[in-house]
């Protein structure tokens, strides 16, 4: 029998390679997200943090191991019925260019058999949420907008559906620093504000400190690390410490260009 | 230039030209893109389906379109034959469907190519996001890889129709009417006008379809109802065009057919003006190659035409020996109405191959007769696109044990020229060809009667055997046509110029060979006996 209360995403000993195609493998990852948590995967590129992402959402199958969904086997779901209620956030936002600003974000709830109306309302909202201009920006395509402006509304149609689980890969990473904070921010009202249980890619520790509840750490297909921050500065492992240690690094190099809060600036010291 | 009459009557012919132009290349079209689109859309996912159909549909588009047109009239006729004795089901291998036929094969290469190679190109993180929103894979082709894909297949629909319309004029042959009619017949009659005429009919006719199907795939492109309604506005419009001349088709119509060479499209007009004298209607079917024509006839498609014995004798009966001229004629009576083909009668003139080359040349090497030829193989040859092929020809060269540096083949009426300015030594030209004496070539004599005797003789389809109207019609023109007025006639069609329309040179012969009346006796005329 399941736990009265599952984890909301539970990977079980997952094992997923491939061949000659694209991916990077994944090798006996457990792993467990608890519900409204919001969690991030880091490592390098190649890590396997992307695949493990696609798992959840069964746009892949494990070869080894178990995904489980609110407790469920996802294999035993329909795959297409199990994504509609999963919001997904890919890398570069991956908007459909042929579709306006109104029509990428009404797509989910459209396919779900939403009615027209219903859709509209729902789109006005979901703009006026992620804080884009309902006035200039629902009739403009994906080439029309800035870079953050397209992940806002990636984010947007992410939520559209309603979903209780959303999955974002580097949803942040090609923004500049400004908006990249000014998303981040935004993203974890709309976590806490929605109830929802998000995993988030991102190779940014920094970014994963300040956003998430727990990190997990990917390194060369395996899980090194999961836990809060404070748990994995305990961590003995050598890569998780250096990980870690950066934006210490970062602070302290920093603090020799910038002067202090309060100084006049331009003055040499 | 002004007041040319060839302009106005090319013009006259233009709504038949363009209509049935239209008609054979936007079936071809549709039927194309219909098959290769879903075909496409199968090999999107199975790479050896994709490579096997993208190589055939190159093979195909390697053969010329002449080619291609002119094999699926054999093969259609032997479909025919198979399911008039299978399931009694007959259909016409004349014109319109092989012309559809291997027009579609030909307009597949680009649609299939670009609909694969759109669907391929496609982002693979898009086709991920569509997977991910939750599209069935349904849903993930229309709503996404189709529209993305658009411009490309669009751009191959495009292609296909201007090749397609281009290749159209090549059908002609076949028997199915087309602008390459004002090609064809312009061409053997030194009417350039209308060689020009169909070419920018062709062109024009194209680019128009290039632009529609372009404002359409720009309307889907960027949602723009104007150009959509433009474009689909714009392609009903040809549709209704297309579709305009077929409806009021007068059926008790009588086909008149006619081969590729100057004198049969003077003929055939002057078969038409006897049967519209007559009161009837009649269609050309013009430029027809020599085998197809008689098949046509058989098969009802053409309802008469003049065709020669000797050919007949040779090429369509396959006869070996040559009995003289008066049996030869007898026996191709019987054989023909054994096929159900109605000899009605002959012309009175005989239209025979006979090689001839300058006076000067043969005098100069002591050549008189053909067997005289045998000592010369340093000479080169030249004859018309299907006389090396004949069976006359193969007979011709062992009879006589002849053999020749070169066998060049050439456009009938550029021959005699050629062999006038030294080009070539030799030409198996037309006997009835007034360039033969223009040219001041000499016939070389047969002394073994190796080529047959090629009486012009008019041929009736078995549905028209016991059509007294068409008979009585044409029963004048039986034994009126003598060698000299013929040879006058064709002289003139083929030297062009604006008086010289097959139709003028037609109306020539008929009063230049009006029968001798007591009352006003002209010298040119000769008295023959009716038909054998």
């Amino acid at each position: 029998m399941p736990d009265p209360a599952p984890p909301t995403i539970a990977f079980e000993h997952v094992t997923k390679s491939f061949g000659h195609a694209g991916g990077s493998a994944v090798a006996d990852v457990s792993l467990e997200v608890a519900r409204g948590e919001f969690l991030s995967i880091v490592g390098a590129s190649g890590a396997g943090k992307t695949t493990l992402l696609r798992l959840a959402a069964r746009l892949i199958a494990p070869d080894r191991g178990t995904v489980r969904i609110d407790g469920t086997d996802v294999r035993e779901r329909d795959p297409v019925a199990l994504r509609r209620t999963i919001g997904i956030v890919f890398q570069n936002g991956a908007l459909f260019p042929h579709m306006s600003v109104a029509e990428n974000i009404g797509i989910t709830p459209k396919l779900a058999g939403v009615r027209a109306a219903e859709i509209a309302a729902r789109v006005d909202r979901l703009i006026d949420l992620v804080r884009l201009d309902g006035g200039s920006h629902r009739a403009r395509f994906p080439h029309e907008l800035s870079g953050g402006e397209r992940q806002r509304v990636a984010v947007a149609r992410a939520l559209a559906n309603n979903p209780s689980i959303v999955l974002m890969d580097e949803p942040f990473g090609a923004l500049d620093p400004l908006t990249r904070d000014a998303l981040g921010e935004d993203y974890v009202h709309l976590h806490r504000g929605l109830s929802l249980t998000t995993v988030m890619i991102t190779h940014d520790i920094t970014e994963a400190l300040l956003l998430s509840d727990r990190i997990a750490v990917m390194q060369a297909g395996r899980l090194v690390a999961a836990g809060t921050p404070a748990e994995l500065a305990a961590s003995v492992d050598a890569y998780v410490a250096e990980l870690l240690g950066t934006p210490r690094r970062q602070i302290a190099r920093l603090a020799a260009f910038l002067p202090p809060p309060g100084a006049p600036s331009g003055a040499p010291p | 230039m002004t007041a040319d009459p060839r302009w106005s009557e090319a013009l006259q012919l233009l709504p038949d030209y363009l209509g049935s132009h239209l008609r054979v290349s936007l079936t071809a079209l549709a039927l194309g893109a219909g098959l290769s689109f879903p075909l496409a859309l199968k090999a999107r996912h199975r790479p050896l389906l994709r490579s096997v159909l993208l190589a055939v549909a190159s093979v195909v588009q390697t053969v010329p379109g002449l080619a291609l047109l002119a094999l699926f009239y054999p093969l259609l006729l032997f479909a025919s034959a198979l399911a008039m004795r299978g399931a009694g089901i007959s259909f016409s291998a004349f014109g319109f469907l092989p012309a559809v036929l291997a027009l579609a094969l030909y307009s597949m290469l680009p649609v299939l190519r670009n609909t694969i190679t759109g669907l391929h190109g496609i982002d693979p993180g898009l086709i991920e996001a569509a997977r991910g929103v939750g599209m069935t894979s349904r849903q993930r082709l229309t709503m996404v890889e189709l529209p993305l894909a658009l411009p490309v297949i669009m751009a191959g629909l495009r292609t296909a129709a201007v090749w397609v319309i281009g290749t159209a004029t090549l059908s002609t042959p076949i028997g199915q009417t087309s602008l390459g009619n004002y090609i064809f017949s312009g061409l053997q009659t030194q009417n350039w006008v209308f060689v020009l005429f169909g070419c920018a009919a062709a062109a024009i006719l194209a680019l128009v379809v290039d632009a529609l199907l372009a404002l359409i795939a720009q309307g889907l492109a960027q949602r723009s109802r104007m150009r959509l309604a433009l474009g689909i506005g714009g392609g009903l419009a040809l549709i209704a065009v297309v579709l305009a001349p077929a409806l009021p088709h007068p059926r008790g119509t009588y086909v008149v057919g006619a081969k590729t060479f100057t004198e049969q499209y003077v003929l055939a007009a002057l078969l038409a003006d006897r049967i519209k004298a007559a009161g009837h209607d009649t269609t050309m079917r013009e430029g027809l190659g020599s085998s197809v024509i008689f098949a046509a006839l058989k098969a009802g498609d053409v309802d008469v035409y003049v065709d020669y014995s000797g050919t007949l004798w040779t090429n369509t009966l396959h006869h070996r020996e040559i009995p003289p001229r008066g049996d030869l004629l007898a026996a191709l009576k019987d054989d023909l109405e054994a096929s159900g083909v109605t000899l009605a009668g002959k012309l009175g003139f005989e239209n025979a191959y006979v090689l001839a080359m300058t006076r000067q040349r043969a005098a100069a090497l002591g050549i008189r007769s053909i067997a005289d030829l045998a000592h010369h193989p340093e000479l080169g040859i030249a004859g018309d696109y299907e006389f090396f092929a004949r069976p006359e020809w193969a007979a011709l060269r062992d009879a006589y044990g002849l053999s020749f540096r070169a066998e060049r083949q050439m456009q009938p009426d550029f021959m005699y020229a050629a062999a006038a300015v030294g080009e070539v030594d030799v030409i198996a030209g037309y006997s009835s060809d007034g360039q033969i004496a223009q040219h001041d070539l000499v016939v070389l004599d047969d002394p073994k009667g190796a080529i047959p005797p090629y009486d012009a003789v008019v041929l009736i389809s078995p549905g028209r055997r016991r059509d007294d109207a068409l008979q009585k019609a044409l029963a004048p023109l039986y034994g009126r046509i003598d060698i000299t007025a013929m040879r006058e006639a064709n002289l003139h069609a083929a030297q062009g110029g604006g008086d010289a329309s097959p139709q003028a040179v037609a109306r020539w012969l008929w009063k230049r060979t009006a029968p001798a009346s007591p009352a006003a006796s002209s010298s040119g005329s000769i008295r023959r006996s009716s038909a054998p």
